[in-house]
């Protein structure tokens, strides 16, 4: 463009000439697939291995899961000319894997526990509720859902040998964790303590959970516990697993506690005694409340392994979740579908704790709960 | 004053405890201490590294428990690290393809028991496996099948001594190289590729051996005889069932360790070593890799630790570890408060142990301020 400054001579402005469109590689899905996945010989031969993977085994495993697979709600075991999975087996077990042996006519009471479990799980997800709230409901809510599944004061009792099944999973996970979250902060509160003998029996305790696996606590919560109960006085193996998580679970979470109590600066409750406060009060409403919220995700880390570990009381013999999988697979009118009952077992699983650390996540990412 | 109350009660406490044990004892006319452990077990042991028959004590008997733990856990540290370190580093790779592979390895491997993926692979393994006389022979002398793995016994001949001797000089020669090299580049600042030198030395002295003694070690192969293979190094199902499942578990958590360890070293760091022109190589070796170790080894360390205890699982699947050789001594002479003593001290021991070894590795790598 020419313009006519005010001398009158011609002055060349000079203007761009417009962008051209970036290179048709370095766009687009092209430019996606050549910076991700071909940016270096490397790479694309990378890239051709893993497809080669993909290719020799997803095909073969749709197949097997979805294609070739029996859908039938029937009660005959599969057509034998199919060659995919039976998924037949897993409904006609369905009761079992979810219930145990709990009586046909009673179902609905586990129905209901399930729904107002699944509910409060719900509320706490989409964090609808005050969180003091909250933890009044989770502190609170085995005790009628306690009730609700064994029954007694008018309503029919159940036998707890009856349990078992993914309820049984559920409820020894969920009341090992609501009940080791105050006692591992008693004990990570004594760890921290300034006397001496409670500190040592704190570490004592901590330190010789954390030391040997879940299955030797098993064992001795089921074969030691009864020697050294007074004679006369006898607890069923259902209640003796239970401490025995209970007690495992709380040596974990006083660590994780401890982590947070760590996290609080020395100023907070140098502050709080220049005001006067007595040192209980300090620590039930400056210090826990701050430690806790810190450590809420590694909390949920430790529900995620201790669900996980409550697999390992079939060893003992109670049948879980884990443990009704093995038995059918070894029902002899349904023999052969092991597979079917353990790729059930893991995607059940897989969903409970994949969602269960998702929202660790997320709680992390917002620092809100 | 509280404390003494503390004291009274414990002391209350373990005074009930005791005179409750000892009533019980009594009652179910079960021994105390350990002189059981001299008595002849009379259980068979499947898998057991040492010679061991069922007229030897229960003692020896649980001593093959531990063995076979600490085999267990040693080969699964080693394997579920090398594999670990795989899947973290391909968690960073910037090929899309295969960081979501190894993200779906991590996710997949995580969420599930570890008891439920040792039941998989010992029932899949063992059911997709042939039987002896329809072995696999991937190579030959190797045979593939649902008793297990068999592999040639090395039988070593005469010798053989020299042959490990030149082993030993060859790594000697190796760390002397290495040793050399630094304090060239010390001194004068020239360097020597030091590491190929030293792999060079560690291969060919012990190569120069073997060829001079002309191979001294023969191979006992297996044979099919009847129903099963008879000699032979055998790896039972069990041993490798628990194995894959414990490796692949643990190799999940090192990985994620591993990522978020390079994760955490500042992409400035790198920009700038390249700035600098170091190489891909040099860059990772001496600026990620040092970094990245103070965050990986910790939590690493917790990671072993969860390995030695999980070996335990071994029960589940018929491994004789510790765990299980224990439990099959609890039901024979209802021992309890013994075994699970004995099982508490060896596993903190081995713990203490790998604890130490890290923490020493740790103090290692980390940052000397000057």
């Amino acid at each position: 463009m020419t313009t006519l400054s005010d001398a009158g001579i011609e002055i060349q402005v000079f203007k761009p000439m417009p962008d051209l469109p970036a290179p048709l590689e370095s766009v687009g899905i092209i430019g996606w697939l050549k910076g991700n996945l071909f940016s270096s010989k490397i790479n694309s031969l990378l890239t051709f291995a893993a497809l080669f993977f993909l290719w020799k085994t997803l095909p073969p495993l749709l197949s097997w899961t979805i294609i070739d697979a029996t859908w039938s709600f029937s009660s005959h075991p599969c057509p034998t000319e199919k060659t995919g999975a039976c998924w037949t087996f897993i409904f006609v077990k369905f009761r079992v894997l979810m219930v145990g042996l709990y009586p046909q006519e009673l179902l609905w009471r586990p129905i209901l526990t399930f729904v107002i479990f699944g509910g409060v799980c719900v509320l706490t997800a989409l964090r609808v509720l005050q969180t003091k709230l909250l933890i009044t409901l989770w502190f609170f809510l085995p005790l009628p859902l306690f009730f609700l599944i064994n029954g007694g004061m008018g309503i029919e009792t159940v036998e707890q040998s009856l349990w078992g099944g993914l309820m049984l999973s559920t409820g020894l996970a969920a009341i090992g964790i609501i009940m080791s979250i105050p006692l591992g902060i008693l004990l990570a509160l004594g760890r921290r303590s300034s006397m001496v003998v409670v500190k040592s029996l704190c570490i004592g305790i901590i330190e010789s959970i954390r030391g040997v696996p879940l299955i030797t606590i098993l064992f001795m919560a089921s074969v030691m516990l009864p020697i050294f109960l007074p004679q006369g006085m006898s607890i069923n193996n259902l209640l003796r697993v239970q401490i025995g998580i209970i007690l495992f679970s709380s040596a974990y979470i006083a660590e994780v506690v401890r982590g947070g109590l760590q996290a609080i600066s020395q100023g907070q409750i140098e502050a709080a005694s220049s005001l006067g406060l007595k040192n209980w009060t300090i620590t039930c409403f400056i210090v826990l409340p701050q430690a806790l919220r810190h450590v809420i995700p590694s909390l949920i880390g430790r529900c995620v392994a201790l669900f996980k570990d409550t697999s390992l009381v079939i060893i003992v013999g109670l049948l879980d979740f884990l443990g009704m999988i093995k038995a059918s697979a070894q029902d002899p009118d349904w023999l052969g579908y092991d597979a079917e009952a353990y790729v059930f077992c893991a995607l059940i699983y897989w969903i409970i704790c994949f969602s269960m650390s998702q929202y660790g996540k997320s709680i992390e990412h917002h620092n809100q709960w | 004053m509280l404390q003494a109350a503390v004291i009274g009660i414990i002391l209350y406490a373990a005074h009930g405890l005791l005179v409750n044990t000892q009533a019980n004892l009594e009652a179910r006319n079960i021994a105390s201490g350990f002189g059981f452990l001299s008595l002849e077990s009379g259980m068979p042991i499947s898998n057991s590294l040492l010679p061991y028959s069922p007229a030897d004590s229960y003692g020896f008997a649980f001593f093959i428990g531990i063995i076979n733990t600490l085999y267990v856990a040693f080969f699964g540290i080693i394997l579920a690290t090398l594999i670990g370190i795989l899947i973290g580093v391909a968690r960073v790779s910037n090929n899309w393809l295969i960081s979501k592979l190894a993200e779906i390895y991590v996710e997949v491997l995580r969420n599930i028991p570890l008891l439920l993926t040792l039941f998989f692979t010992y029932t899949i393994a063992l059911a997709a496996l042939p039987i002896p006389k329809k072995s696999l022979m991937p190579f030959e002398g190797f045979f593939l099948n649902n008793r297990g793995i068999y592999l040639p016994r090395p039988i070593p001949e005469s010798g053989f001594l020299i042959v490990c001797l030149a082993v030993l000089i060859g790594i000697i020669a190796a760390f002397m190289i290495h040793w050399f090299a630094k304090r060239l580049h010390r001194e004068t600042g020239r360097t020597i590729p030091s590491f190929t030198l030293g792999l060079i030395a560690m291969v060919a002295i012990p190569a120069i051996a073997w060829w001079l003694t002309r191979g001294p070690i023969a191979w006992e192969f297996a044979v099919l005889k009847g129903f099963n293979f008879q000699g032979g190094l055998v790896i039972r199902p069990e041993f490798s069932a628990l194995m894959i499942g414990l490796v692949l578990y643990t190799a999940a958590f090192i990985g994620e360790n591993v990522r978020s360890g390079i994760q955490s070293v500042d992409m400035g760091q790198i920009n700038s070593s390249k700035a600098l022109g170091l190489t891909t190589g040099l860059t990772m070796r001496k600026v990620i890799l040092p970094q990245a170790l103070r965050v990986i080894i910790p939590a690493t360390t917790n990671d072993y630790t969860s390995l030695v205890k999980n070996s335990s699982l071994a029960v589940a699947i018929g491994y004789p570890d510790m765990v299980s050789i224990g439990g099959t001594i609890i039901g024979q002479n209802d021992q309890a408060i013994e075994i699970i003593a004995m099982w508490m001290g060896v596993y903190m021991t081995i713990n203490l142990m790998v604890s130490m070894i890290m923490n020493w590795l740790n103090a290692k790598v980390q940052h000397i301020g000057r």
